[in-house]
């Protein structure tokens, strides 16, 4: 028909633009997750090209067929009601699809919301990331070390990415690892992911949240286990450790560049919904008469905890969470209940 | 316009039915209004963050006033509309002023439970249950204090010019009106209250 | 009082804009002083209660609103043409795509479809007027003071700024200190009333006002698709009434619905505003799925295939519609298991909208399909978005979403799903039924040359955004570096765009010249219609019909024209009784957006003062006594023959 020509070029100058199948980066898949979601994505592609050519081929047939010619003039087409066995096919077929396109949602979805298979036997390593402003931090609660915009992680490692935020919600996504979860103030989410190649990948914020939404961007970067233990025992012999004014400091900055600390926040400002209630023993220390001000400064640092929420939204209870961090207060007892 | 002597004064031109269903699918509106509000106090129920709970807030006593008020002017409004039915002015009047007195003393009291509430620290802004509890009292609350304004002008209206078709419509629609708060309010008693006290 | 709230600071392009809205406001007041026709404006517009005028206005607000939109398009799309553009900053490119979506969707396409809706469906269902013609006058004046009530934010005070979504905790006023997002609460509050009870109205006016015979399942499809529209509107609209109003609660008065301490709950923002947002994408289309239907049925001369499951596929439409929600956040970590719910509800949604297109394609075959302006929209529609529906599947599957979600492919896809699916089919309807409300078609050349433009464009425009998805841009980003990668398919997408501003230009272009040189119809049903709309004249009586139509088949003048089947029982004409005009629900839209402003404003005194201004206009309405005129039986039968002899009225 008339639009097939237009269409084509379109085609050709796409080609012609993209600097090959690589740039997709969602296409180019470095891990179990990733890769799982890109097979999907190129399974529903071909089922949906096939839809696509059916109705093509049907819309293209009857323009042709049946357009108003010198030679049909006068024409006046019958009456017809529909056909119970033709509608019948376009309902029941579509159904097929469909039906078959659920089996594979629903059992990717379950793959890539656990650890990927090859890697179950092994315990992930933990990482908080929690963004505030225009950054992202990362924790390791194991290893005891923070960093502000950019991760490191082992390569053929289980990675378990705990995520909430300071603020507004941001979605973590590192696109060639795994797809992305939002990171929100008052529930942890939890992102399995693992790297099979060594490299450095582009992180971001996905979810729209303000004016320095455009640069919220993070180096993830997968080395080997030993680079990856040196790095870590060179962070804890260099870097300096995180107190709770330099974090104040930190989140109430809108960019930063890259930072190292050899200490987390999480010692002092718990992640939501960790029911283990340390908070930062401030109870002890603060006195009386400005007490209810250092209150307020901390409820700003935490996305306060809630005791109960019964919808069915929040995340599932996360059976690691119970677990004590390493360095957290045990008196669970100085919480005073805001 | 044609009158259709054969149905009751309130239906009985087009216009006066097509208002009435009309009003009818106006309150299918209502219904996801208030379900709405009340998933969000649901949501919200167990969020009181430093403020009071449910349990600690609420009185049985004012709520059962206010209950007893509401429910009985509903059955006011009914002897209204049998009284319009049967061309009694006089008496319909009455027990519409009887109704929309009820519904003055049902909002005087909730105005003062607010009152109580604000002045024992419990205000809008204390935690997301009071949010919700607010909203969803104060929606309902807004409405009956409109249905009350809303019942005094179909009165002027029916001391004027007596029950006409226009009059016995407005009439008749008030009350479809005044029965669904109280059924909404049956709602916020049993679910709001009674469970809150629980 | 703090002055400064009140400033836009900033760009040469805000005081530009200000500047020209100014001067347009002058223009437009010196205009009508200057050739005397306040009392037209007021006698003929301002105080109608006719539902032609009403959708006439609708439609033109539309028009305006959809370059307003287009203007804020142009802005982002020239802003990311290339890397490290400098025309817009950060917060101005914030408030330009949130302005653009709002303006889009809520300002441009339901307006559009309620103008449609306004013009042709009393006269489809053969009656006089709709139930309540005085409530639609409060309808019209309630959606136009929303609209331009949020269009004023850009000059003054701000736009809203977090997006059409306005995902709390982002549009709090923690993040967003702004008045922007006060004017989002208040400006879609009032216009969101006037559409609620646009659906109560039409939902009356169909289900009690059809011409005698006209059952349920003989009723025309755009008839049935606006039927199914107004209920949809009349459950989801209230769920967004709530959810605006406990916006308002937290950003005027400190209220914990969505803070991020003291309980607030920040997702259950999202929970409502898309439990009103999905239904609300349905709202838009499904009116456009009718008017494909009429216009497929017209120009392939044949009746529509499949009508009862046409019928049913809408309702199975508007019933998941209410199920869908969440597949708006499936990375909010709700769990596999909702997740899956939710893609299988989604996905379901492909099979009853896949029979509509089947059924359309078989009611083209066997037909003899003629290439006017409208039926190529309809056609251009089919395969555009039969994309946008196998793309709509792909980002039902959660699990991939979680790489689609943010992304440029869903901007693509649902660009796919919408312009085909809503834009196209007003400008489709438009030109459709312009002759009728005019009396004159418009002209078939330049219309030809603006849809190619438009369709042509169209394409290069977003389809590179479905790649540039995949590449890992993120929607809403106002710039990118070199290194990305983004830069030449997002030069290509701002070159398309030029092209649908030509093709937009060319179609308001074409209004003014066939306005000037069309000649007028003399046949009333210039496209051989099928429909009763097409049994009045061209442009209408006020009363519509002289005499009531009876109905017999779906299309009844079809049938009326081919088997002479008799259109009308042979009754004499009688006198028409009709509502009058009355200026109460302008005013009473004046009174909300003083309210409007002065909330957005916090200016306490001025918004009690117009509060009870509301509750007086109310009671005013409800005291009037005036039940309407009759036009006699004489004067009906002296304007039919005049008409007869195309005169104008």
């Amino acid at each position: 028909m008339k639009k097939k020509g237009p269409l084509y070029a379109l085609f050709l100058s796409l080609i012609l633009l993209l600097p090959g199948c690589s740039s997709l980066t969602v296409l180019n898949p470095k891990g179990p997750s990733a890769r799982t979601l890109s097979d999907t994505i190129i399974l529903s592609i071909v089922v949906m090209l096939g839809v696509l050519a059916v109705v093509y081929i049907l819309y293209i047939f009857v323009l042709v067929k049946y357009r108003a010619k010198k030679s049909n003039e006068g024409y006046i087409p019958e009456h017809e009601e529909g056909n119970k066995v033709l509608e019948a096919i376009w309902i029941i077929i579509p159904i097929i699809i469909v039906a078959f396109l659920s089996v594979v949602t629903v059992k990717t979805t379950t793959e890539v919301e656990n650890v990927a298979a090859d890697y179950k036997d092994q315990t992930p390593l933990v990482i908080y990331a929690s963004s505030s402003n225009w950054k992202w931090h990362f924790s390791y609660p194991e290893e005891g070390i923070e960093t502000v915009n950019y991760v490191n992680m082992p390569v053929h490692r289980a990675v378990e990415f705990r995520m909430y935020s300071f603020g507004t919600i941001t979605s973590l996504w590192i696109p060639q690892l795994a797809g992305q979860k939002y990171a929100m103030s008052d529930m942890l989410t939890t992102l399995h992911l693992s790297a099979d190649t060594e490299g450095s990948y582009i992180g971001k914020n996905a979810n729209f949240s303000g004016k320095g939404f455009a640069h919220m961007e993070f180096e993830a970067l997968v080395m080997s286990n030993k680079d990856y233990d040196e790095w870590v025992n060179d962070v804890k012999e260099t870097a300096p450790e995180l107190t709770e004014d330099e974090f104040k400091g930190l989140l109430a900055t809108d960019f930063l560049g890259r930072k190292t600390y050899s200490s987390t926040h999480l010692e002092f400002s718990p992640p939501p919904g960790d029911h283990s209630e340390h908070m930062s023993g401030d109870g002890s220390e603060m006195d009386m008469d400005n007490g209810s001000e250092e209150h307020q400064d901390n409820k700003e640092i935490h996305p306060s905890p809630e005791p109960s929420s019964g919808t069915e939204f929040d995340s599932e209870p996360d059976p690691e969470v119970e677990q004590p961090l390493p360095s957290s207060p045990v008196d669970a007892e100085t919480h005073d209940g805001h | 316009m044609k009158i259709d002597a054969s149905k009751p004064l309130e239906y009985s031109t087009e216009e006066n039915s097509n208002k009435i269903f009309g009003f009818w699918v106006f309150l299918g509106a209502e219904i996801p209004l208030f379900a709405t509000l009340f998933t969000v106090y649901f949501v919200m129920v167990n969020r009181f963050a430093s403020g009071p709970s449910a349990s600690e807030l609420f009185k049985i006593g004012p709520v059962l006033i206010e209950t007893f008020l509401l429910l009985s002017s509903s059955f006011t409004i009914g002897l209204a509309i049998h009284a319009m039915r049967h061309g009694y002015k006089k008496a319909m009047m009455v027990f519409m002023a009887i109704t929309l007195l009820m519904g003055l003393g049902f909002i005087g009291i909730e105005i003062d439970e607010f009152f109580t509430y604000v002045h024992e620290g419990a205000t809008l802004q204390t935690s997301g249950f009071l949010s919700s509890l607010f909203v969803l009292l104060g929606t309902h609350g807004a409405h009956v204090s409109f249905g009350f304004l809303w019942g005094a002008g179909i009165m002027i209206q029916l001391w004027r010019h007596g029950i006409t078709p226009a009059t016995a419509n407005k009439a008749f629609i008030f009350s479809l009106f005044w029965h669904f708060l109280d059924v909404v309010w049956i709602f916020i008693f049993s679910f709001v209250y009674l469970k809150g006290l629980m | 009082m703090d002055l400064d709230k009140f400033k836009v600071h900033g760009e040469p392009l805000i005081y530009g804009a200000m500047v020209s809205i100014a001067l347009a406001t002058i223009g437009i007041l010196v205009g009508l002083t200057y050739f005397k026709k306040w009392g037209y404006l007021w006698r003929e517009w301002l105080t109608t209660v006719d539902h032609k005028k009403i959708g006439v206005m609708y439609i033109l607000a539309a028009l305006l609103m959809l370059f307003r939109g287009g203007v804020d398009a142009m802005m982002m799309r020239l802003q990311t043409a290339a890397p490290e553009m400098k025309f817009l900053d950060a917060q101005h490119y914030n408030e330009v795509f949130t302005t653009h979506g709002l303006i889009m969707i809520l300002f441009m396409a339901m307006p559009f479809i309620i103008g449609l809706m306004n013009v042709i469906i009393p006269l489809q269902i053969g009656a006089r007027d709709v139930a309540f013609p005085r409530l639609n006058a409060v309808s019209f004046w309630l959606f136009f003071m929303g609209a331009m009530l949020l269009n004023i934010s850009f000059v003054i005070g701000g736009s809203p700024d977090a997006g059409w979504s306005a995902y709390f905790p982002l549009a709090s006023l923690e993040f967003s200190p702004t008045v922007g997002n006060n004017y989002y609460s208040l400006a879609l509050q009032i216009s969101g009333i006037g559409t609620l009870i646009t659906g109560v109205n039409f939902i009356v006016t169909i289900l009690k006002m059809r011409a005698p015979g006209m059952k349920l399942m003989k009723m025309p499809m755009f008839t049935w698709s606006v039927l199914i529209t107004n209920v949809i509107i009349v459950f989801a609209f209230p769920v967004l009434t709530v959810a605006l109003a406990l916006m308002m609660f937290d950003r005027l008065f400190g209220s914990q619905f969505f803070t991020m301490a003291n309980g607030g709950m920040d997702m259950l923002w999202a929970n409502l505003f898309w439990v009103w947002g999905h239904p609300e994408v349905y709202i838009v289309i499904l009116p456009a799925f009718g008017i494909y239907s009429e216009i497929i049925a017209t120009f392939s001369k044949k009746n529509l295939y499949g009508y009862t499951s046409m019928v049913f596929s809408m309702l199975i439409i508007s019933l998941l519609s209410f199920l869908v929600w969440a597949h708006h956040f499936y990375t909010m970590g709700q769990g596999a298991m909702v997740n899956s719910f939710f893609s299988i509800t989604t996905m379901a949604i492909a099979v009853p909208t896949g029979v509509k297109i089947f059924n359309w394609l078989f009611t083209l075959r066997k037909g003899r399909i003629t290439f006017t302006t409208p039926m190529l929209y309809t056609l251009a529609f089919i395969p555009i978005f039969t994309i946008g529906g196998v793309t709509g599947v792909m980002l039902a599957m959660a699990s991939a979403d979680y790489q689609y979600h943010n992304t440029m492919f869903l901007v693509a896809h649902f660009h796919y799903v919408l312009i085909p699916g809503a834009v196209f089919a007003v400008i489709a309807g438009f030109h459709y039924w312009f002759p009728k409300v005019f009396g004159f078609r418009l002209n078939e050349r330049l219309g030809k040359h603006s849809f190619w433009w438009i369709v042509i464009s169209f394409n290069v425009t977003f389809f590179p955004l479905f790649f540039l998805g995949l590449m890992g841009m993120t929607r809403r980003t106002y710039t990118y570096s070199e290194e990305s990668g983004f830069g030449p398919l997002n030069m290509l997408s701002f070159v398309g765009a030029v092209g649908l501003a030509i093709g937009f230009l060319l179609l308001v272009y074409n209004i003014y010249w066939s306005t000037r040189y069309m000649p007028r119809d003399t046949t009333s049903d210039p496209w051989d219609g099928r429909t009763l709309e097409w049994a009045t004249h061209s442009p209408m009586p006020i009363y519509n019909f002289a005499i009531v139509p009876t109905v017999q088949t779906r299309d009844a003048l079809w049938s009326a024209k081919q088997d002479n089947i008799p259109l009308y029982d042979d009754k004499k004409i009688t006198k028409i009784h009709m509502p009058s005009n009355t200026g109460k629900p302008f005013i009473l839209g004046v009174i909300f957006f003083i309210l409007g402003f002065s909330l957005v404003f916090s200016l306490w005194i001025p918004a009690i003062l117009s509060g009870i201004g509301v509750i007086v206009m109310l009671a005013f309405m409800s005291f009037d006594r005036d039940h309407g005129y009759y036009i006699s039986a004489e004067e009906v039968i002296a304007t039919e023959k005049k008409l007869k002899r195309g005169e104008t009225v």
